[in-house]
């Protein structure tokens, strides 16, 4: 099994401890996974924004760097459900088609193709979730709190192997943090009050990290929490699924 | 009342005030709960949304068919039929019923239709004094403002201003804000208006094709009060009201008052079919819109809305920026997909209004993807040219460089290599960001350069 490893833009650049430990998981995990170099963005900002017709040559770039894997992985939700719902290419269709049906998120890639029941993890901290709403209602990670239907969660399941972790209940368990891409420098005010309610509802159930399949969401946290100096920190649920025993 | 701001403004606006955000988004959560509540008591809850999409694809797919046989249904019944394309002549249609009768006074329920129309408003420059008798409509009516929901059309007030407002219109004493002693001036004072007037206007919630009545869902049985007093019964409904037979209401009715506040169905489903001896029935059915709407396939199915408001409870920008910031008479969601059918220009604003969190899709009870729509919109938007040059540009900069490894790779180091040494460049009050959150700390390496540096197996691509 060949996976190609898909380190979005904004991970690469500014959260490269959490590209690590995907990798540093996935080799635990005796994956045969590679980074292909020249890869850059989903296209997500552009076509977000309206601009999806200026995105093509960033989807060709995309099909280039990841044809010919048997899995993409890729550890944020919100890129992963990008490139599977709007990735698409004039020039080879075909190519784009086997790239939406071969790329998964993190968390999904560990539940449902490597099927993994433990994980040789400890994290001796309370965790608040932030479902990414990318992740939820895109990928459907987790059971979504509007529909009438059984409950699961897919990030819960592989949280659940780690050990010494304790999760905290949140009031509204699946609430937008307010990110939404631009939408946080376009409607700022709206943006981070979403936000600030986000970490209250965590904080206020005794969180002292706030994690999620997507640092998007977890970016816009960080500088709320950061700004007033609060204790609370962010972390990628790779870091956490990938804390081993030994390093703390 | 027109506005020329947009929404990130006006919510700009409205969160400058964070107690009332608070207070206004724990009232719509605590009613997104009882939805929730009552949606998971209902058997086959799913299955009724499907069923009740599937129906409105129908109707919507054969509409041309189901308008003629509900017209057909209607004469037959002695309701006279008219049809209007716009508000202008729809306005001019209920003018010209109550002129010929001579009527100057009409009591008015359960029409956001009308208000999309500003039907008040022409009436009133005509000489004819209109009334809202929803409580709600009634005090957003009073204090010259727009529904700021569909469902709950003054959800943005507190009962202290309510009663400040009756205080100075309907006399109560100062400082009352007691809301069962409040509705108890306003139904007083309601139950007089309902006594005097000759007409009555009210909206539809389901029209039958196969039997050519009309259905109105309340709480307050105001439309029946105005309606079974009135020798003119005006309604007014947008094309897309239709249901094809009397059967499918089962189901809609079940979604109706539970997606919209939780409550199993409204007190209140009033089905009107013939005129009393001596009275008139009058219908009108209006496109506004409709007909291009249908001409779009990636936004038709947006015309299933049965307006429940559902969307606008679970939706967080709504509730974090009130209904008002919207501009339009239709907020929230629903409102943003529908709007920049009717004029793009003015709405151009409102698809990017949303997080695109998909919360609204999830809670619609006719399973419009709403928040794909979103999404649609801004596509056409940018399209046709309504955002500004200098985002268009800064698109044109970003798009250049994700086609790029090599202006990636320098990009990256230049934007990292700034927020490390030059944090006054970013971290001021031009960027937005940077108002209420602080900048990502910036790692010394990116995780591609940890890698080259790092990892030698398998890295045939570097």
């Amino acid at each position: 099994m060949r996976v190609a490893l898909f380190i979005p833009c904004y991970v690469n650049q500014l959260y490269p401890s959490a590209a690590i430990a995907t990798l540093e998981l996935l080799q635990k995990l005796a994956v045969d996974v590679s980074y292909p170099a020249k890869q850059t963005c989903c296209g997500q900002p552009m076509a977000n924004s309206g601009f999806e017709h200026m995105a093509q040559s960033c989807n060709d770039l995309f099909i280039e760097n990841f044809s010919g894997y048997d899995y993409i992985v890729a550890p944020s939700a919100s890129c992963v459900l990008h490139i599977k719902d709007h990735l698409h290419s004039h020039a080879d269709e075909d190519a784009a088609t086997e790239i939406r049906g071969r790329i998964y998120e993190l968390v999904e890639f560990l539940t449902d193709v490597l099927k993994i029941e433990k994980l040789d993890a400890r994290f001796p901290h309370k965790v608040g979730m932030h479902q990414s709403c990318h992740g939820l209602r895109g990928l459907h990670l987790a059971q979504m709190s509007e529909l009438v239907a059984a409950d699961f969660s897919k990030p819960q399941h592989l949280l659940n192997m780690v050990e010494g972790i304790e999760m905290v209940t949140l009031d509204r368990k699946d609430e937008c943090c307010g990110f939404g891409g631009l939408f946080c420098i376009a409607e700022e005010a709206v943006s981070v009050k979403m936000g600030k309610d986000r970490i209250t509802d965590h904080t206020k159930n005794g969180a002292e990290y706030i994690t999620s399949p997507d640092l998007s969401c977890l970016m816009h946290m960080e500088g709320i929490l950061q700004r007033n100096k609060s204790n609370v920190k962010i972390i990628h649920i790779a870091e956490i699924l990938n804390s081993s025993v030994t390093q703390i | 009342m027109k506005s020329t701001a947009d929404h990130a403004t006006l919510a700009e606006k409205f969160n400058r005030d964070e107690e009332r955000v608070d207070w206004h988004d724990g009232a719509l959560w605590w009613i997104r709960q009882k939805r929730d509540r009552s949606a998971n008591l209902t058997p086959q809850w799913e299955e009724l949304r499907e069923a009740a999409s599937a129906i409105k694809s129908n109707v919507i797919s054969n509409l041309h068919d189901y308008l003629v046989q509900f017209e057909e249904n209607l004469t037959k019944n002695g309701v006279k039929v008219y049809w209007a394309s716009d508000a202008e002549e729809h306005n001019q249609i209920v003018y010209s019923i109550l002129k010929a009768k001579e009527i100057t006074q009409m009591v008015k329920s359960k029409s956001m239709l009308t208000e999309e129309c500003g039907l008040n408003e022409y009436l009133h420059e005509r000489g004819i004094d209109v009334i809202n008798s929803d409580l709600g409509e009634y005090i957003q009516q009073i204090d010259n403002e727009p529904p700021s929901h569909i469902v709950l059309p003054c959800i943005h007030k507190k009962k202290e201003e309510i009663g400040e407002l009756f205080h100075e219109h309907l006399g109560t004493e100062k400082g009352l804000s007691d809301p069962t002693l409040l509705t108890r001036v306003a139904r007083k004072h309601l139950r007089n208006v309902f006594l005097t007037r000759r007409a009555a206007l009210t909206g539809v919630n389901f029209a039958v094709a196969e039997t050519g009545e009309y259905v109105v869902c309340t709480n307050e049985g105001n439309a029946d009060m105005g309606a079974h007093l009135s020798e003119v019964q005006i309604a007014s409904m947008g094309l897309e009201k239709l249901i094809p037979e009397r059967k499918h209401l089962g189901v809609f009715l079940r979604l109706l008052a539970r997606s919209a506040i939780g409550q199993p169905i409204t007190i209140y489903s009033s089905h009107f079919k013939k005129p009393r001896p001596g009275q008139e029935m009058h219908l009108i059915l209006v496109d506004k819109g409709r007909s291009t709407l249908l001409a779009r396939p990636d936004f038709r199915d947006s015309l299933k809305c049965i307006k429940c408001g559902g969307c606008m409870n679970t939706c967080p920008v709504y509730r974090k920026s009130g209904g008002l910031s919207y501009h339009n008479t239709i907020s929230g969601p629903i409102g943003a997909i529908l709007a920049p059918n009717l004029d793009m220009q003015q709405h151009a604003d409102l698809p990017f209004a949303s997080t695109l969190c998909g919360s609204c899709s999830n809670v619609c009870p006719v399973k419009i993807p709403i928040h794909d729509q979103l999404y649609k919109w801004r596509q056409v938007i940018v399209k046709e040219g309504y955002v500004a040059n200098r985002k268009t540009f800064s698109m044109k900069a970003m798009s250049l460089t994700f086609a790029s490894p090599d202006i990636y790779r320098t990009a990256g180091l230049t934007g990292r290599w700034i927020l490390n040494y030059a944090p006054f460049a970013v971290n001021n009050k031009f960027n937005p960001w940077y108002k209420q959150r602080d900048m990502p700390e910036s790692p010394k390496q990116s995780f591609g350069e940890w890698y080259k540096k790092n990892v030698k197996e398998n890295n045939k691509d570097a």
